[in-house]
């Protein structure tokens, strides 16, 4: 009982809120950090992954690179990243790690959704003369969302649980609260600090969820069409076919 | 002669520090192992009847899927503090962290791997006259191994990966030595942490396989009889997206 009354009084402080070490500043770096690297991360990998499914090459690839990410330690990469020469060079250490951890699920799921795509429609496509551009716009890339879409999500609450743990070698955001809190052996203020990470953490899932159910361009054909059509499971793309995780962090 | 030295000019591979903290490493090594070992067995216990839970009843299933994915979104730091008011300053924590992450992975593979069980095989074990109890250890375990295994596989390769973080409470394995390293920037031991670390993780998974093929002998037949079947478009992630 006594921790949750210190949460409580810890988290209802204004002055934890405000300043350097505020919650609110640190929130504004774990979000800044989190949509720069996230960026990075899609623009690096979605095209790649969108391509390689396209021509259909590369599964492997996909996969082991997800499986390395599984099986290397964030936390290894983000002190060994802090001891290289590029440790010296403010958050660059961190934003690699960020960016490195978020392509795996992105890569994975895109490719997989990719191919995933009814290949008798694939066909269809091109008999009626799509180019390679037309049918990757205009049939697959709208095919595959929603596991592109998944692995935009997994991604994002990866790179938000990366930026948490980046507190442990001097990076900036909510782990900061964490860290200092076990380096102040001040229970209430980890415990405030982990409540904040994780409700941010569920968030950005949640919101994530909504966007791509409002995004999903076939979901959005079935609403407009809904009138008749809203009896049968006809076109709603199989969302949950393949449950992708990433792995935690 | 690069002996004593590459400790004072503090560099990545240093031979000197293998031979001089190898008891630190076993240590740690052996700290990790019980870990994952424990997490990952208490999983399987825990996860295996929240499975049948969720099988059995079409209304536990969603409030079971769900609680296990809100608990993996939670991010490893937190969730090890956040346990730390419950357990203080102990290993339990760690355990417990890792057992919950686990858990997302264990569970969905166990329903995948149940729910891939034919019905016929089923239906034959019963007019057999096999009770639910034999029928779900003769026939539908045997049969839903693959997909059990798999999951198991990715639960321990992330569960090796994710002890490190127990640093932050002193029960991290490896991870200790990593975090030590990083307050005192001695380059031999994060790095050599660090790829024991990942070393371990491959081990696991190759026993792991290996586990898996002793068990289930008749997918090896299976497989050689389809080699020729496997054409380039077909699901590659078996493993990658569980």
């Amino acid at each position: 009982m006594g921790v949750i009354d210190r949460t409580w009084t810890w988290l209802t402080t204004g002055s934890h809120w405000s300043g350097t070490d505020g919650v609110w500043h640190r929130l504004g770096e774990h979000l800044f950090l989190t949509v720069v690297c996230l960026a990075i991360s899609c623009a690096l990998a979605l095209p790649v992954a969108v391509l390689l499914g396209h021509v259909g090459r590369g599964g492997a690839l996909a996969v082991n690179v997800s499986n390395a990410g599984r099986a290397v330690p964030t936390f290894a990469v983000l002190v060994l990243l802090l001891l290289s020469p590029l440790g010296t060079h403010g958050s660059w250490p961190t934003v690699i790690a960020l960016v490195l951890f978020a392509i795996p699920p992105l890569l994975t799921n895109a490719y997989v959704g990719m191919r995933e795509v009814d290949r008798d429609v694939v066909e269809a496509a091109r008999g009626m003369g799509m180019t390679g551009r037309q049918l990757i716009g205009r049939v697959e890339l709208p095919l595959a969302f929603p596991l592109i879409a998944t692995g935009v999500r997994t991604a994002a609450v990866q790179v938000v649980a990366t930026t948490t743990l980046a507190a442990l070698p001097g990076g900036g955001g909510l782990g900061r609260i964490i860290t200092a809190g076990f380096r102040l052996t001040d229970t209430a203020q980890v415990v405030s600090g982990a409540l904040l990470v994780a409700v941010l953490a569920l968030l950005v899932e949640g919101v994530l969820v909504v966007l791509e159910r409002l995004l999903d361009p076939v979901r959005r054909r079935a609403r407009r069409t809904a009138g008749r059509a809203a009896g049968g499971d006809g076109p709603v793309a199989p969302a949950d076919a393949v449950p992708a995780v990433g792995s935690a962090v | 002669m690069a002996g004593q030295n590459c400790l004072v000019t503090n560099e990545w591979i240093c031979g000197e520090y293998l031979r001089t903290r190898g008891h630190e490493l076993t240590d740690a090594t052996l700290q990790h192992i019980g870990i994952t070992l424990a997490s990952v067995a208490i999983g399987v216990l825990v996860a295996f009847p929240l499975a049948l839970l969720a099988r059995r009843w079409r209304a536990a299933a969603g409030p079971v899927l769900g609680l296990t994915t809100v608990l993996y979104t939670v991010p490893s730091l937190a969730m090890f503090s956040l346990l730390v008011p419950v357990f203080g300053l102990s290993v339990s924590v760690v355990v417990t962290g890792l057992v919950l992450y686990s858990l997302t992975v264990l569970v969905r593979n166990i329903l995948a791997g149940l729910a891939s069980v034919p019905e016929e095989a089923r239906e034959a074990a019963r007019g057999m006259g096999y009770g639910p109890l034999r029928l779900l250890f003769g026939v539908e375990l045997p049969l839903a191994l693959p997909a059990l295994m798999a999951g198991l596989r990715i639960a321990t390769v992330s569960t090796v990966s994710l002890t490190t973080v127990g640093a932050i409470i002193g029960y991290g394995g490896l991870g200790n030595l990593i975090y030590e390293g990083m307050h005192s920037y001695f380059k031999a031991q994060v790095l050599t942490a660090s790829v024991l670390c990942v070393a371990l993780a491959i081990v696991a998974d190759l026993v792991l396989l290996f586990v898996q093929r002793l068990l289930t002998p008749w997918a090896r037949a299976g497989k050689q009889a389809k080699r020729r079947g496997r054409g380039a478009g077909g699901r590659p992630v078996t493993e990658g997206a569980l």
